[in-house]
C-alpha cells in the first residue's frame, strides 16, 4: 500500500496568488494513498526540504509529489532530499503548478481547480513509480584519439599526461597532419614545424601514447565506457622496430619522380619514403605503386642498402584490437577540391579558375609548401609552370565558401586571416612584388587578427579589391584574371604571374562513414555534430564520443587546440571515476513477451537494443528476444511506441505511470 | 436554478521534455496567459508516444488531444521525433477509418525557445474545441460497446 506525501509550494507570491494552495492541500488530501498534504511557502528552501524529509521520516512515505515550479528547475533538487531522508529518489515526482498554471492562468477559481488535477495526476504517477537503481558501468580507462594533426596530438598529449594510456590512430605515414605543412602561421608568423614538431616528438616519445600511424579505424563496437576498436595497420613494407630512419634506403631508390602528398603534388618524393624530414615516426614506408620491386619484379636496392634489415616486401596488413574507454575524433579538413573530383562531388566547382589546367594556379595549402622553408623550392617563391618568381600575385577568397550556388553555404573562417598572412609573406620575400586580394568581406575576429590584416594592407601594401573574379584566362604565360571592384563599380582585370585560391574547407575525406561507424550525427556539408553548440562543444550523441578539431566545422589552431584540451578534459572527468554511474530511466524489454520483430532495434535511435537468444541450461536455444543495453540507451522510449507487443517499456515514463496520469484525468 | 455553465473543453497534451515542455515553461517564465483548459503530460520525446494514449484520452473524456515535440532536426534523441511524425501520418488515416474526429487531434513542433507559439496554439485548439463542442460522438461509441 502505498503511502504518499504531498508538498504543495506557494512560491512565495508567485503560486499562491493564483491558486490556493491551502484548498488545493485539502482537496488533495483524500487521493487514493495520500497520507499527509501540506502546503509550504518555499519548499525549494533549507526549511521546506527539511520539512519533505521529516515528513518523509515521520510518515513512513513510500511516494512523494511536490506541487510546485517545473521538474526542470528543482526535480533533481528534491530527489535529492528525498535520498537524504532515505527514500529513494525515483519516487519523487513533481507537478508544475507555477510555469504550467499560476503564471499562465490568472483566474484563481480556475487556476485552482487546474492545479489540483495537476497534482491528481502526478499521485496517480508517483503510485505507479518503481524505486530505481542509477546503473554503474565500469570504465576502461584508456582513451582512443583518431587523427594525429594539431587537434589529435593536443587531446592525445593532454590525456597521456594526466596518466592515462591513449590510443593515437593516425591515417597517413607520420602524425603533423595540415599543420606540419603551413609555413607559417597567423597573427605571430611563426614558424608552424617549428612549434608542432616538439609536440610530435612528444608523442612519439610519450609512454603513455601507443601510436599507429598508417592506420585506419575500422569498427567500433561497445559503448562508453566499453569500446572495442579495430585497428587497420597497412602494410608499411617497413620494420618499424628493426628500422632506425637512417635514410639509406631512400637516398638510394631510384623510383624518384613521385607526386609528394606533403608538397600537394608540386614536388617529387621516391617510392620508399618519408613524408617529411620531421616526420613522427622518422620511418620510411614503401609506396606500392611506386616501388620498382612490386611493379616490375626486380630492384630491391633498398633492402640490399639497409644495413638493419628492416625492409620487408612480404609484409601484410595488420588487424589489431583495442579495448578503450572514450573516443576522441579529431580527423580534420581537406581542402574544396575546386574542379577536380567532381564525379565524386555534387559540387559545381570552379572551372573557370583553371585549376588544374593553368599550373601556376594554386590552392592554399599548395602556396604554403611554396613558402616554407622545407617546401619544394627551399622557401623562395617560385611558380610552379616555369620556376620564375612572380612579380604580380593574386589571391581569390571565398572560392567555395559562402556560395550556395556552388553547394557550400558556410564561412570557413580561416581563409581572411590566411590570405592577409600570403600576402605578407609574399612581400617579404619578393619586395618588389604586388599582391592583390579579391574578397567579399574580411572577417578577421579574434585576438590581434584585425590588426594582422590591416598590417597586411597598410604596412605590407597588398591591394584589396572588394569583388569576385568571373574568369581567368592564359595569355603569354600571364594569366589574365577578370573581376569586379565594386567599391570603385568598376571591372578589373590583373594580369599576375600566380594565382592562390582560398578555398572552401570540407570535412576530411572518409569522416562521414567514420561517423557512422561512431554513431555520431553529422550536418549536410560532413561536418560532425556536437551534442549542444552552445553548452556541449565537444560532446556528441553518442555517449563516450567526444570532437575537436576542423571535423566538426571551420576553425583555426588556436581554436582546435583550444577544443582537444577540451575534449580531453571531457575524457578525463570520465576517467575520474572508477564505475560511470548513469540515470536508470532507459528502456527495458520483457523478454518473455517479446516477439522478436526487432522493430525496435531498427527504430533505436542508439543502436541500444541488439538482437538476443536466451539458452537453457543444456545451450538449447529457447528463444530469440530483444535485449536493450542500458549503457548505450539514452530513454528516449522510441522502442515503447513501436513494439507491437508492448514488450518495450521504459523506467519513469512506463506504459502503466502514463495511462495511470491519463485515467486520473476522469 | 443556477444558470447553466458554458461548456469548457478538456484537452490533453502530449508532449516531449525538452522542446515543448520548455516552450510551456517558457511560456510560464514571460506570463502569456492561456485557457486553463490543458493538462500536460510529460513523456521523454514524441517518439515515446504510443497513439493510443490519443484514444485513451478521448475515452476519458477529452474533447482534444494534443502532441507536440521538437521541430525536425532539433530532436534531444536524434530523430524520435521523425518516428513520431511518420506515426502520426498513419494513424491520422485510421483515426478517420474509425470515425474519430480528425479536428479534435492536433500535431505541432514547438522548441524550448517559442513559448509564444505556445500560448498562441493552445489558444488556438481550446476556441476550436469549444466551437466544436463535447466530443459526445465518442462517448456514444464508447457506451455503445
Amino acid at each position: 500500500m502505498s503511502r504518499i506525501g504531498i508538498f504543495i509550494c506557494w512560491c512565495g507570491e508567485n503560486i499562491a496568488r493564483n491558486v490556493d494552495v491551502e484548498r488545493a492541500a485539502a482537496e488533495v488530501a483524500d487521493l487514493p494513498g495520500v497520507v499527509c498534504s501540506v502546503a509550504y511557502k518555499y519548499m525549494c528552501s533549507d526549511p521546506g526540504q527539511s520539512l519533505m524529509r521529516q515528513k518523509i521520516v515521520s510518515e513512513r512515505l513510500t511516494g512523494v509529489v511536490v506541487a510546485s515550479c517545473s521538474p526542470h528547475m528543482h526535480l533533481r533538487t528534491f530527489r535529492k532530499a528525498a535520498a537524504m531522508a532515505g527514500l529513494n529518489p525515483y519516487l519523487v515526482e513533481m507537478a508544475n503548478i507555477r510555469e504550467h498554471c499560476s503564471w499562465v492562468h490568472h483566474d484563481r477559481q480556475q487556476a485552482t481547480t487546474k492545479a489540483v488535477e495537476l497534482i491528481r495526476m502526478s499521485v496517480a504517477k508517483v503510485r505507479a513509480n518503481a524505486a530505481l537503481q542509477p546503473i554503474s558501468i565500469p570504465i576502461t580507462r584508456r582513451a582512443l584519439v583518431i587523427g594525429g594533426g594539431v587537434a589529435g596530438i593536443q587531446a592525445a598529449l593532454d590525456i597521456a599526461d594526466s596518466g592515462r594510456e591513449v590510443v593515437l590512430v593516425e591515417r597517413e605515414p607520420s602524425i603533423g597532419g595540415k599543420m606540419a605543412g603551413l609555413s607559417e602561421t597567423f597573427p605571430t608568423l611563426d614558424c608552424s614545424q617549428c612549434i608542432l614538431t616538439p609536440r610530435m616528438v612528444d608523442v612519439g616519445q610519450h609512454p603513455n601514447i601507443r601510436l599507429y600511424t598508417y592506420s585506419e579505424v575500422e569498427g567500433v563496437e561497445g559503448y562508453v565506457g566499453n569500446f572495442k576498436v579495430t585497428v587497420r595497420k597497412k602494410a608499411r613494407y617497413v620494420d618499424m622496430d628493426a628500422c632506425t630512419g637512417c635514410g639509406q634506403c631512400w637516398n638510394a631508390c631510384p623510383s624518384k619522380k613521385n607526386l609528394s602528398e606533403f608538397d600537394y603534388q608540386m614536388g617529387n618524393r621516391t617510392a620508399i619514403y618519408v613524408p617529411f624530414p620531421q616526420a613522427v615516426p622518422a620511418r620510411p614506408v614503401i609506396d606500392r605503386d611506386a616501388c620498382l620491386h612490386f611493379l616490375k619484379g626486380k630492384c630491391g636496392i633498398c633492402a640490399k642498402k639497409c644495413a638493419a634489415n628492416a625492409v620487408k616486401f612480404d609484409d601484410q596488413d595488420e588487424v589489431i584490437t583495442e579495448e578503450v574507454g572514450a573516443i576522441v575524433v579529431a580527423t580534420g579538413f581537406k581542402l574544396y577540391s575546386i574542379d577536380r573530383d567532381q564525379a565524386s562531388s555534387k559540387l559545381a566547382g570552379y572551372g573557370e579558375y583553371g585549376y588544374g589546367q593553368y599550373p601556376d594556379v594554386v590552392d592554399a595549402l599548395q602556396f604554403e609548401r611554396i613558402v616554407s622553408a622545407s617546401g619544394p623550392t627551399g622557401g623562395e617563391i617560385r611558380r610552379p609552370s616555369d620556376g620564375q618568381q612572380p612579380k604580380s600575385v593574386v589571391f581569390i577568397s571565398c572560392v567555395g565558401s559562402r556560395d550556395n550556388a556552388k553547394g557550400i553555404s558556410y564561412c570557413s573562417k580561416i581563409c581572411c586571416m590566411y590570405t592577409a598572412k600570403h600576402t605578407m609573406l609574399y612581400k617579404h620575400k619578393v619586395h618588389d612584388g604586388q599582391a592583390h586580394v579579391f574578397y567579399m568581406d574580411i572577417r578577421s575576429g579574434g585576438k590581434n587578427y584585425d590588426e594582422f590584416v590591416r598590417r597586411a594592407i597598410e604596412q605590407d601594401g597588398a591591394h584589396y579589391h572588394r569583388g569576385r573574379v568571373s574568369k581567368i584566362t592564359q595569355e603569354n604565360g600571364k594569366l589574365i584574371v577578370r573581376g569586379v571592384d565594386t567599391l570603385v563599380g568598376e571591372p578589373l582585370t590583373i594580369e599576375a604571374d600566380l594565382v592562390v585560391l582560398a578555398s572552401a574547407m570540407q570535412p576530411a575525406g572518409g569522416a562521414t562513414e567514420l561517423a557512422q561507424k561512431l554513431n555520431v550525427g553529422y550536418d549536410e556539408f560532413g561536418f560532425l555534430s556536437e551534442s549542444h553548440p552552445k553548452l556541449r562543444p565537444v560532446e556528441t550523441n553518442a555517449a563516450g564520443v567526444f570532437v575537436c578539431g576542423a571535423c566538426q566545422g571551420p576553425k583555426d589552431i588556436p581554436e582546435s587546440v583550444a577544443q582537444a584540451s577540451a575534449a580531453a578534459g571531457k575524457v578525463l572527468v570520465m576517467f575520474s571515476n572508477e564505475q560511470l554511474s548513469r540515470e536508470p530511466e532507459v528502456a527495458r524489454i520483457n523478454e518473455t513477451n517479446c516477439a522478436a520483430c526487432f522493430a525496435c532495434v531498427r527504430a533505436c535511435p542508439y543502436n541500444a537494443i541488439e538482437r538476443a537468444e536466451v539458452r537453457d541450461r543444456k545451450g538449447q536455444l529457447v528463444k530469440r528476444t530483444a535485449r536493450v543495453n542500458p549503457g548505450l540507451c539514452m530513454g528516449c522510449g522510441t522502442c515503447v511506441a513501436i513494439c507491437p507487443s508492448k514488450s518495450a517499456d521504459l523506467e519513469g515514463f512506463t506504459e502503466q505511470q502514463v495511462y495511470a496520469m491519463v485515467e486520473s484525468l476522469v | 436554478m443556477s444558470e447553466q455553465q458554458p461548456f469548457e473543453p478538456k484537452i490533453v497534451a502530449y508532449v516531449c521534455n525538452w522542446c515543448t515542455y520548455l516552450g510551456a515553461d517558457l511560456a510560464g517564465t514571460n506570463r502569456l496567459e492561456y485557457p486553463a483548459n490543458v493538462r500536460i503530460i510529460r513523456l521523454p520525446c514524441t517518439g515515446r508516444i504510443d497513439f493510443n494514449l490519443i484514444i485513451k484520452a478521448f475515452e476519458m473524456g477529452a474533447d482534444a488531444v494534443l502532441v507536440s515535440g521538437c521541430h525536425p532536426g532539433d530532436c534531444h534523441y536524434t530523430a524520435g521525433n521523425f518516428h513520431a511524425r511518420r506515426r502520426w501520418i498513419l494513424f491520422r488515416q485510421l483515426l478517420e477509418t474509425m470515425g474519430i474526429d480528425t479536428r479534435r487531434v492536433h500535431f505541432s513542433w514547438i522548441s524550448a525557445a517559442e513559448g509564444k507559439k505556445f500560448q498562441q496554439f493552445v489558444t488556438e485548439i481550446t476556441e476550436t474545441a469549444r466551437a466544436l463542442g463535447p466530443y459526445q460522438a465518442y462517448r456514444e461509441i464508447c457506451q455503445a460497446e
